[in-house]
């Protein structure tokens, strides 16, 4: 498997499918882990991060992840493949723009990664498209246990899994939804998902984590609290009691715009897919809006004729990197957009009539 | 900003939990939406300040930012405010970091970190994790776990659960007996 097999295509968790998927985006599950006997990255020496990445990277090569692992070595991949696996959400921004050794393994449909000395020296991660927390656990925690076979995790029975921040310390897990929220943003209840969140202590995050706004109606809500509670607790309370009522206020509010705003919410979908089809400039911030109502429009059932997988191919596909690689050069300023608007026009056109 | 001097009480440690965003007030100062909330402890009595982000950065001098994760700001806080009364000086013999350093940047620099400042640390982690202290998910087998939590810790963690739930009603009394129960369970 190579980096570039993974460009003209969107990975397991934009298939638009799993469990409440007019919603819920995708379900990640990630859980840091540092090995006992080598400092923490902040003060680990270039010769001993060597040393670390070149080991980790034996023992996850081997311990069968996925059928097929690629390992990239971020030390020595050009800017645009890392700027590529941020896209993805394989890589954090801080992960691609780090020095000195370090790397990411990638399973085949791209529902694992494994950042090797991010901010701790490993970060495993699951990504799955829908409502998937139990089976993301259960896959990631398996892959956990395959790694601790070989590899000696710096743990205390007090504090549990020992992390470089303590805000990660204890179980270490990072549970995230990826939620579409348009309809609570049209109708300005927006602030209902904060206050909800706000009260069961999680954060709410933009499209790329840590640092990101909020665009085109995407929202990631994350736990904060990682000791004191086991991994299930966490997850359960995710599952149970914070994203069925946030999906609730989401459903109500569709069913508000569907029956009493009707032709508002119809103006709101043709003028983002008009636009889709006839632009000739356009920013990647612009077409994550556009395409926000277009997934809207098709999930309510006022546009037809359109697939939700391509649509979900398209927030992918028109970010700056996987523009840059599809097209095989360099792209900036008003040629990039114009040849995302392009890239847009064709797909939703069909071949030959932009 | 004042702080309650010599070492805090459990129920003083957990009251102190003074960030919380709402968004119903409006700010002292000016009219804008209150966002920053500051209870302090002035003389024993307890006043409370409603602040815009701007204001309470002008005049607290606080880095706010606009939708900061709860434990950021938690973490900001008590990065400034914890390790008053500890020496500065003590450092790690295997990583060489001090308590200082930690807190510039908010991130340990080896695993034996965690016991050589576990007291500095403990009022950090009861603020970052609802109260939590005490690791109740997975053990690694070579640590002879099997992936199942500690389950006799759970009735503590429950405690201090209601401890939390208690400080924030105010109600100290409870709060009190709480924590003895607490520690009763932790000696046995």
């Amino acid at each position: 498997m190579k980096l570039s097999d993974l460009t003209n295509r969107a990975g397991e968790w934009l298939r638009g499918s799993g469990p409440m998927s007019e919603i819920v985006i995708s379900s990640r599950i990630r859980l840091a882990r540092n090995i006992s006997g080598y400092p923490f990255l902040t003060r680990i020496s270039r010769h001993e991060r060597q040393a670390l990445e070149k080991r980790v990277r034996e023992v996850v090569l081997n311990a069968q992840i996925s059928p097929q692992t690629l390992y990239v070595d971020l030390e020595t991949a050009p800017e645009i493949d890392r700027a590529l696996l941020v896209e993805r959400h394989l890589i954090s921004k801080p992960h691609a723009t780090a020095e000195g050794a370090r790397g990411v393994a990638i399973g085949e449909d791209e529902s694992v990664s494994i950042m090797v000395n991010e901010e701790d020296h490993l970060r495993l991660q699951v990504l799955r498209s829908g409502l998937q927390l139990e089976e993301a656990w259960e896959q990631i925690n398996e892959i956990d246990d395959k790694l601790e076979a070989k590899l000696d995790f710096a743990f205390h029975p007090r504090f549990g899994y020992l992390t470089a921040c303590p805000t990660n310390v204890g179980t270490g897990i990072r549970v995230s939804v990826m939620l579409h929220l348009p309809a609570l943003k049209l109708t300005g209840e927006i602030e209902k998902v904060f206050r909800a969140a706000k009260e069961m202590r999680l954060a709410v995050r933009g499209l790329y984590g840590e640092g990101t706004e909020a665009t085109g109606d995407f929202y990631q809500i994350s736990n904060q609290t990682t000791l004191g509670k086991t991994e299930d607790e966490i997850i359960s309370d995710f599952k149970h009691l914070v994203i069925p009522k946030i999906i609730d206020y989401e459903h109500h509010a569709r069913r508000t715009l569907l029956n009493d705003r009707t032709v508002a919410l119809d103006d709101k979908v043709s003028r983002s897919l008009g636009i889709l089809r006839t632009a000739r400039l356009m920013t990647s911030e612009e077409v994550l809006f556009l395409l926000s109502h277009l997934r809207m429009g098709i999930n309510l059932g006022r546009v037809k004729e359109m697939d939700i997988r391509m649509v979900n191919e398209l927030f992918l596909l028109t970010q700056p990197a996987h523009l840059q690689k599809l097209q095989g050069r360099k792209l900036e300023g008003d040629v990039r957009r114009a040849a995302r608007a392009d890239f847009i026009r064709q797909k939703l056109n069909g071949s030959g009539n932009s | 900003m004042t702080l309650a001097r010599g070492r805090n009480t459990i129920e003083q440690e957990l009251a102190a939990g003074r960030w919380a965003v709402s968004y119903d007030m409006k700010c002292d100062n000016c009219n804008k939406p209150a966002t920053v909330h500051l209870t302090e402890i002035k003389h024993g009595k307890k006043v409370e300040r409603h602040l815009c982000e701007q204001c309470a950065t002008t005049s607290e001098g606080m880095p706010v930012q606009g939708h900061t994760p709860i434990n950021e700001l938690l973490t900001n806080f008590v990065m400034a405010h914890s390790g008053l009364q500890k020496e500065e000086g003590t450092s790690c013999e295997h990583c060489g970091i001090t308590w200082a350093e930690f807190r510039q940047n908010g991130l340990l620099g080896c695993e034996n970190d965690y016991q050589l400042f576990e007291k500095d640390l403990t009022p950090l982690l009861q603020r970052a994790h609802e109260g939590g202290t005490h690791h109740l998910g997975k053990v690694p087998a070579r640590r002879g776990g099997s992936g199942v939590p500690l389950s006799k810790r759970t009735d503590v963690n429950k405690l201090r659960k209601e401890l939390a739930r208690a400080v924030e009603a105010e109600d100290y009394e409870r709060a009190a007996k709480l924590r003895d129960q607490i520690r009763q369970a932790e000696e046995s």
